[in-house]
């Protein structure tokens, strides 16, 4: 990273960077068209009637309801303006293109953990691909953290006990600073991360260097032979589990849930929060055993099964 | 501050004017106690929407018979209340009414205490259930929601006794000092506990729909 | 024969058991300024740490603990208290034409429980600290955190009592006290502001209790509201917590903007532009105020369509705030101006304020929040509302008013030498913060990126100046109580009911009955100024 004695402006490592600049430049502009004018007169005022200057005075009431009308009209629509542009762009930041490439995030004090698909591991650095989207779904172990990448214009809070999405696409190679902007607790201001963006040859050679024997899918498919799920969950004492992802499901008390990630993650450490309609509520729960970084690998082992051959789609 | 020799206070005009300052005053302290209990409420609401099942596995567990007496009771007092206040209103003109609305106020204070009794049973019982304090690892209840569920009845519900209790002071303190109070602020006095106690009733009607009877 | 003022009598029997609002008042104004220089040494120790990039002064543990110190003590007990209790307190009775509070004894009780609870808080601060930041987030205050956490909590608890007493007393007595002619459209902008100020002090206070109850409850008994793992919510907290603190920040500001009406109209000698409509932006701020408390959360989980919600009604709550503004200016269009040290507070409040409510705006834009959220950017914006504005607001009023509490005359020239101080050294410390968050300079550091440097030794600077503009008023302002001129019944020759008795004034404030004739802000050439 480079050092400056003075940086006025953080870098800017990917269109929306840019876009959310242009917002921010503009929003700015407006509201000093708007302010400048009540400091002018202020001044104008201040210069002219104190007292001892001969000015014409009135000290009668006074009040004028085009004015009034006026400045509370148009700044409103001047805002509304900037609101619309500012929720386009929160739109396109909060949805991720659906090719995105995913990155598994583990947060917990005090540092960051990253898995990605092919089941390389990093703690507290993450080397992505420039010009591709990248999604990370995130969770944390303990308390509320906060992943912030300012070259990225980007954050989002990290929870426990359920997943939490942010998702970009930086453009230039570079190695830009991570932090962590939620307050947790006594090294708050020690979890910092890196954020190392490649170009796509660097970046196949940095996954070759570092690749596992297994991608994160079978390193879930591992845990869930390891784990015994199968002896449940291949008979007819427990519900299949091919094709589940992104299906509905009904449970036990007549109403229906989206099998997403969190809900996957919900039936391995809180199996009795969501019964499924027709099973025994006989699971037990593997928060003791299976941390989220091992979940995260079961769930993507599970988002990868194919449905059963008998498997209807409703 | 209310004097004994029946003038206002120095900054009232009249005594009208003093007695509608103390209730809007009132008014405005039952506000702030709605926006208290109904956050609290909000709450309760959230987690029966969130976890149902849960929900459902603590209150079926809950008490109703002794909830429902005890709602009977808190209503029963709010009337006497109500009767005491409008037999104060006729404290200057008839004579010896003293000794009805002492009774009233009595008999208010004695259900409030009922109240609490039962309350007091009931917590003994759910404590011998092994459902309170609900966040011991061996309660009978097996969803942690219906764990949660019982705790935010406690606090509620403790919460809400906590204000009987205070409500039952200042009654028993009326029927004590009565005689010796001004007609005057005697009767302001009795309207603004009177005020008081129908609020902490109206928050036990709402409470026992939200923790006992909804989803039961 | 004129009636003794209420100062006269002496022994501190008669100080801590008076029913007197104006003395209830002086003793606020003791306690708040005191909770006020214990959060300027936490703030102290803060910057001071801040000059450099690595964590030479304080631990990391102990620069957490300064934080949620200067936060607690800043905000419940010197900025929610502050315009209300004091100024609240002395001039809403004597605005109206009333003797006194609708219920003394309540004021004073008031008093006590602020007093308790801080001085509880105080200690649990001190002699264990905690490490929560004031805004206590699940889990980390309910499961993770050492320190003692339920103890702050109780004193915070017990001073939110305070808070919601004053507000009954205050509408109270504006509703049932106002003297015979004083309708509602003649009441000074002050006292729409403190009633407006108090809807939210009776309103919004009584949930914060309930956050502080479950709190206390999950960190002592884990009762499972706040956990995931025992299928509570720690967002559940956010939401309660940010309905109470956001109409909170309300609680502060409003009754600043009821003060810069005064000054600006007593500086000007003229009727404010617009009155009603400045009268109706005080209730509209209280009202669209509790609407907004998500804004606070566009990052931490909530759902997209409410983000996008509370981002609009951001900026809806703006406009009223505005039309403050540009009222307050257009009053010195033809106005009669004298530039005492009063008005260059009521100055420094306007520019501060717009800064901070313009990047208040830039931060309620949802895709910029995304980047400056739990950035210095927040920081610096909400110092500039709560200090920059609300601090002025409060040293303007002290400036103003002064003559007529003590009945002693300050030297101008150091009002103004402080005021001007504030506005430079003010800026100097938070304006570069503004470019530190959006650099990407998290809050809640202790160790910082070295790059981040050069303007945090700008706002360390900035601080050392502030810290000596704060403390000047306490010297030449108490110093005034022993060698000042003794001032006169309308030192500054501006309308309404206080500058018409005597300064101090008597305790029942008004010799005979008040009947009230005129509009507010009189300033005609007849317009009566005899002693009422």
């Amino acid at each position: 990273m480079k050092e400056h004695l003075l940086r006025l402006w953080p870098e800017q490592a990917s269109d929306y960077a840019v876009s959310v600049d242009w917002l921010v430049i503009g929003f700015t502009a407006m509201m000093v068209l708007f302010v400048v004018p009540v400091f002018v007169a202020l001044w104008l005022f201040i210069w002219r009637y104190r007292r001892g200057r001969k000015a014409d005075r009135d000290h009668r009431a006074q009040s004028n309801l085009p004015i009034e009308l006026t400045w509370i009209i148009l700044p409103f629509i001047g805002s509304l303006v900037v609101f619309l542009f500012s929720a386009r762009l929160f739109f396109i930041a909060r949805t991720p293109p659906a090719d995105a490439m995913e990155i598994q995030v583990t947060a917990r004090q005090w540092m960051w953990k990253f898995q990605h698909p092919g089941g390389q591991r990093e703690i507290n650095t993450v080397h992505v691909p420039a010009r591709r989207a990248v999604k990370l779904t995130m969770i944390s172990e303990d308390v509320i953290h906060s992943l912030f990448f300012p070259a990225l214009r980007i954050k989002q809070d990290v929870l426990p006990g359920r997943y939490s999405m942010l998702w970009f696409q930086a453009e230039h190679s570079g190695t830009y600073e991570a932090y962590c902007a939620q307050y947790c607790g006594t090294d708050h201001a020690a979890m910092l991360a890196r954020l190392v963006v490649l170009d796509p040859a660097d970046y196949e050679r940095w996954l070759q260097a570092n690749g596992t024997q297994a991608d994160l899918i079978s390193q879930g498919e591992t845990l869930y032979r390891q784990f015994g799920c199968g002896s449940c969950h291949g008979t007819a004492s427990a519900p299949p589990l091919e094709g589940l992802y992104n299906q509905q499901v009904k449970l036990a008390d007549g109403s229906q849930v989206l099998a997403d990630d969190d809900y996957l993650r919900e039936s391995i450490m809180l199996p009795q929060q969501k019964l499924v309609a027709g099973y025994a509520p006989i699971m037990p729960t593997y928060s003791n055993l299976l941390d989220e970084e091992a979940v995260q690998r079961l769930v993507a082992y599970l988002r990868a099964l194919p449905a059963g051959p008998a498997k209807e789609n409703p | 501050m209310i004097r004994s020799d029946e003038q206002p206070a120095e900054q009232f005009a009249a005594w009208a004017q003093q007695r509608e300052a103390a209730r809007l005053g009132m008014w405005l302290f039952l506000a702030s106690e709605v926006m208290m209990f109904g956050s609290l409420i909000m709450v309760a609401w959230f987690y029966r929407i969130e976890h149902a099942d849960g929900v459902a596995e603590a209150v079926a567990g809950l008490h109703y018979g002794l909830a429902t007496a005890n709602t009977f009771m808190l209503l029963s007092s709010s009337l006497l209340m109500s009767l005491a206040l409008i037999a104060s209103e006729q404290m200057f003109s008839q004579p010896r009414p003293l000794l009805r609305v002492r009774r009233c106020l009595l008999g208010s204070a004695v259900l409030g205490l009922l109240f609490l009794t039962c309350k007091g049973i009931e917590y003994t019982l759910e404590y011998r259930e092994g459902l309170l304090p609900g966040f011991s690892a061996d309660s009978p209840l097996y969803l942690p929601s219906a764990r949660l569920f019982m705790n935010l009845y406690f606090i509620a519900t403790a919460l809400h006794g906590v204000h009987v209790l205070v409500a039952v002071g200042l009654v028993l303190w009326l029927w004590a000092r009565l005689k010796h109070l001004a007609p005057h602020q005697a009767r302001t006095r009795i309207e603004m506990t009177t005020l008081y106690w129908h609020l902490v009733d109206a928050i036990w009607i709402v409470l026992f729909a939200t923790l006992y009877l909804v989803g039961r | 024969m004129s009636a003794p003022s209420y100062l006269h009598k002496q022994g501190l029997m008669s100080w801590f058991l008076t029913q007197d609002h104006k003395r209830i008042a002086v003793l606020y104004m003791i306690t708040v300024t005191f909770f006020f220089f214990v959060g300027g040494l936490a703030a102290s120790l803060i910057r001071i740490e801040l000059v450099t990039p690595n964590g030479d002064l304080l631990t990391a543990d102990g620069y957490n603990r300064a934080f949620t110190l200067h936060g607690v003590i800043m905000v419940w007990f010197f900025l929610i208290p502050s315009i209300p209790s004091v100024f609240g307190n002395f001039l809403v009775p004597i605005m109206i034409g009333a003797k006194d509070m609708a219920f003394p004894r309540l004021n004073l009780f008031s008093w006590y429980l602020l007093l308790g609870g801080g001085l509880f808080t105080l200690l649990a601060l001190l002699l264990g600290g905690v490490d929560t930041g004031w805004t206590f987030y699940t889990p980390l205050s309910t499961m993770f955190s050492n320190g003692h956490v339920v103890a702050v909590i109780c004193g915070v608890f017990i001073a939110g009592f305070s808070s919601i007493f004053t507000g009954i007393n205050i509408i109270a007595t504006v509703h049932t006290l106002r003297a015979p002619g004083m309708t509602w459209m003649r009441l000074p902008l002050f006292v729409w502001s403190m009633y407006a100020t108090s809807i939210i002090l009776v309103l919004a206070t009584p949930v914060l209790a309930v956050t502080l109850i479950l709190v206390a409850a999950e960190h002592l008994f884990q009762i499972g509201v706040f956990d995931p793992r025992l299928g509570g919510d720690p967002l559940l907290f956010q939401h309660l917590f940010w309905f109470y603190s956001h109409p909170a920040v309300y609680i502060m500001i409003l009754p600043a903007m009821g003060v810069i009406s005064e000054l600006i109209t007593a500086s000007g000698h003229k009727r404010i532009f617009g009155y009603s409509f400045v009268a109706a932006s005080s209730v509209a701020i209280a009202v669209i105020g509790f609407l907004v408390w998500g804004h606070h959360m566009f990052v931490a989980g909530q759902s997209m369509y409410a983000s996008l919600a509370f981002s609009l009604l951001s900026f809806m709550v703006s406009i009223p705030s505005a039309i403050k503004a540009y009222n307050w200016s257009a009053t010195l269009y033809k106005s009669d101006l004298t530039v005492t040290a009063p008005f260059l507070f009521a100055l420094t409040f306007i520019g501060l304020f717009i800064i901070g409510g313009v990047t208040g705006l830039f931060l309620a834009l949802l895709a910029a929040d995304l980047h400056a959220h739990d950035t210095y950017f927040v920081v610096a914006h909400f110092h500039y509302i709560m200090v920059g504005a609300a601090v002025a607001g409060y040293f303007g009023a002290l400036h103003f008013w002064w003559p007529k509490i003590t009945g002693r005359l300050y030297p101008q020239l150091w009002g103004k030498i402080t005021a001007v101080m504030i506005f430079c050294g003010f800026n100097l410390t938070f304006f570069p913060q503004f470019i530190l968050g959006y650099l990407g300079m998290p809050r809640r550091y202790h160790t910082y990126d070295p790059d981040f440097q050069f303007l945090n030794v700008l706002s360390s600077a900035g601080a050392s100046i502030l810290a000596v503009a704060y403390a000047l008023p306490f010297f030449y302002l108490l110093g005034s109580l022993r060698w000042g001129e003794r001032a006169p019944m309308n030192p500054w020759e501006a309308a309404g009911l206080e500058w018409r008795i005597p300064s101090p004034p008597p305790t029942h404030n008004f010799e005979a009955p008040v009947i009230v004739d005129f509009e507010a802000y009189d300033y005609s050439p007849e317009a009566r100024r005899d002693p009422l």
